[in-house]
């Protein structure tokens, strides 16, 4: 079972990185033309700015979340009332589909029909809030949008991991006349590091993925300013132009496989450590 | 194999003289979806109905997105029994792969050669001496929409030429009109076919087949396509702030409610006006190119019937071809759609003006430019879409730099 699935799945990358080096159209075919698709790429100023957007995209919005998040979940941890209620209104936006996250806040940033318009029609009509309509800011709206929908889970998990800390911790801190803001930041937080890394990985994979909130908000836009990666990926395959979408989805992987290259490394080393010391 | 065709065709033929006995569903994949686009794909429904077979309707919103859909069909076993393109080359690829149903003893039965004109449009479907696919319908894309009204509002003439109206956009503006109506959706084809047609507006028809057809860089790169570059630039100030992400019928809608002075668009536009009961020459003007010396771009939509191993459903997939052509059809379907039928002989009495003109520069060959999708392929029109929409939206982003990146797009394109 299990080898089938990682069979699948390694064939599945393998496949994408040789067509990668291919000009297949809409068939596949070996016909190698060597680095060809990745110079294209990178002379194509959607794709350069597709990457350079996931990354800001991505710092900004798992930077925003993880500590939102974490600030929510303390807020919840101090027993107020309501917690139920606070907690299923955090975590609401999670269960919405991103497209519809995105519909609805392309509909309030939108000048002719959301804030700006309301706002104008109360009498202030020199108001001006339009962030996706310009090229200079509509990731920042994208931003927005997505820390909406991703702070509530982040606070869930967060929550989860400060309760599962075992209360007599909070009795001894109490005893030693610690500042409660210093047992979150210093004794429970690097306590629960299971749920925070659980909390970023998840973060993270939703980042990479990105792609029906934009699709559904600016469609990419105004002009090309919003493109994703994974946009760029989909348009090229529909365009029948399969290779050079699989150059851009092998690009995507570099990042996740240099992970699980330094990973392996970092636990050989600490095996070797471990054995030198034993 | 051929044989075997020729067969089925010939049965097919003959079962389709006695159909109503026999009922077969065929399932057709197409993006027309707008208001005016639905009216003209329920005459194809409504007359296929009629001759006992059953039109299964699968209308996929936009053109990117629907022949996506198509293609994952293709490629999975299980394609629609017909579907929907733009002529060119985009179902070049369905045609080597041996995945379509060859058309060519029908079209010869039917004399399709010698019906279908002008040779461009025939030339799309035709290809090496066999039949691959029924062109429904001839689009022109180069039109400019004037409301009169807005015009009237701020006092200034209908424009003849674009720099005519980027010379009176500001009057508009003061009028408090949006002075071009534009929109940004689908990764950005609506600025794309406008910044085509002002190419060709600009240029001529000779520079344009220089550029996307003979691939040449040196004029790609010249001071006149510089000139477009800045002429585009400029428009681009005369836009609305809600214009981002808008589909072309909205953006239509905008100088059908004269909310809006001039939108360009292709003659399909003309569908979202007779829709809201608008007349043309009193409501609203269309302007070939626009320019004094029109030329036409000439689009259009075909039809691919992709292979199915059901005799039954391939014997109504043919008559389904042949119904698509048949004059009636013809001229219900191009009325209500604004294109201009693709056969002569077809009653041309429910033809607006904006059509009738169509159809008078049509009967020059010298007038026809066919869009850059006959030349180029799909990815070369994304690529382009993307620099056109980029440039629009993004003031940052200089003319020199957006000439050279379509100098090299030109370059590379296949």
């Amino acid at each position: 079972m299990s080898a089938t699935a990682i069979g699948v799945f390694v064939i599945c990358i393998v496949f994408t990185v040789i067509w990668s080096f291919t000009n297949s159209k809409l068939f596949p075919t070996f016909n190698f033309v060597g680095f060809w698709q990745y110079e294209r790429l990178w002379a194509t100023p959607k794709w350069v700015i597709s990457v350079a957007n996931i990354w800001f995209y991505g710092f900004c919005q798992i930077c925003a979340n993880m500590v939102a998040g974490f600030l929510l979940a303390v807020f919840l941890d101090q027993r107020i009332r309501q917690e139920d209620l606070l907690r299923t209104v955090f975590l609401y936006p999670f269960a919405l589909s991103a497209v519809i996250t995105g519909l609805v806040w392309q509909w309030m940033m939108d000048p002719g029909l959301g804030i700006q318009s309301a706002v104008r029609n109360l009498g202030f009509t020199d108001f001006h809030f339009a962030p996706i309509a310009n090229a200079g800011t509509a990731i920042y709206g994208l931003v927005v949008a997505g820390i909406w929908n991703g702070v509530g889970v982040t606070m869930a998990i967060l929550l989860a991991g400060l309760r599962g800390v075992d209360e007599e911790i909070w009795k001894a801190t109490k005893i030693d006349g610690i500042p409660t803001w210093r047992v979150y930041l210093f004794v429970m937080l690097p306590m629960m590091r299971g749920a925070v890394a659980t909390a970023l990985i998840l973060q993270t994979v939703g980042v990479v993925r990105t792609f029906d909130l934009v699709i559904a908000m600016t469609g990419g836009g105004p002009g090309i300013a919003t493109q994703m990666p994974a946009i760029y990926v989909i348009e090229n395959i529909n365009a029948r132009n399969v290779a050079h979408g699989m150059a851009a989805a092998t690009c995507m992987l570099l990042p996740v496989a240099l992970v699980i290259v330094l990973q392996v490394i970092f636990r050989l080393r600490a095996r070797r450590r471990a054995d030198r010391a034993a | 194999m051929m044989k075997f065709a020729v067969a089925a065709a010939m049965t097919a033929a003959l079962l389709s003289s006695t159909a109503g006995v026999r009922a077969a569903d065929v399932e057709v994949i197409h993006w027309w979806t707008s208001g005016g686009e639905q009216a003209a794909v329920s005459v194809f429904a409504k007359e296929f109905d009629a001759t006992g077979d059953k039109w299964v309707d699968n209308a996929v919103a936009l053109g990117e997105t629907a022949r996506a859909t198509i293609m994952q069909r293709a490629l999975g076993g299980d394609p629609p029994d017909a579907a929907q393109f733009n002529p060119g080359r985009q179902y070049e690829e369905l045609i080597q792969g041996g995945l379509l149903l060859d058309l060519t003893p029908l079209a010869e039965k039917e004399h399709w050669a010698d019906i279908i004109r002008p040779d461009a449009t025939e030339s799309t479907c035709h290809i090496d001496g066999k039949w691959w696919c029924v062109p429904v319908n001839i689009h022109t894309n180069n039109w400019g929409w004037a409301s009169i009204a807005a015009f009237k509002k701020a006092g200034v003439e209908l424009p003849n030429t674009i720099d005519q109206f980027i010379a009176d956009a500001p009057k508009l503006k003061a009028a408090g009109i949006i002075p071009f109506a534009v929109g940004g959706d689908g990764g950005g084809w609506q600025i794309n076919l406008m910044a085509n047609d002002l190419m060709l507006a600009l240029l001529g028809k000779e520079k344009i087949e220089a550029i996307y057809r003979d691939k040449d860089v040196a004029e790609a790169g010249s001071p006149d396509v510089a000139k477009v570059f800045e002429s585009i630039r400029t428009l681009s100030q005369f836009s609305d702030e809600s214009s981002t992400n808008r589909n072309w019928n909205d953006t239509t809608a905008l100088v059908v409610n004269d909310q809006a002075g001039m939108q360009i668009m292709g003659d399909w536009a003309r569908g979202e006006f007779s829709l809201a009961g608008k007349k043309a020459g009193v409501d609203y003007a269309c302007l070939a190119g626009p320019s004094e010396k029109p030329y036409l771009r000439l689009g259009g939509d075909i039809f691919v019937f992709f292979k199915q191993s059901d005799p039954e459903v391939e014997r109504a997939q043919l008559s389904l071809a042949s119904t698509m052509l048949n004059p009636r059809t013809q001229a219900l379907f191009n009325a209500a759609k604004g294109s201009i039928p693709v056969r002569d002989d077809v009653d041309m009495s429910l033809a607006d003006s904006c059509m009738q003109k169509g159809i008078a520069l049509l009967k020059d060959e010298a007038n026809v430019v066919p869009d850059t999708n006959i030349w180029r392929n799909e990815a070369f029109g994304n690529a382009t879409n993307a620099l056109w929409t980029e440039f629009w939206f993004d003031q940052s982003k200089s003319v020199a730099d957006a000439q050279a990146q379509f100098v090299d797009l030109i370059k590379n394109a296949e």
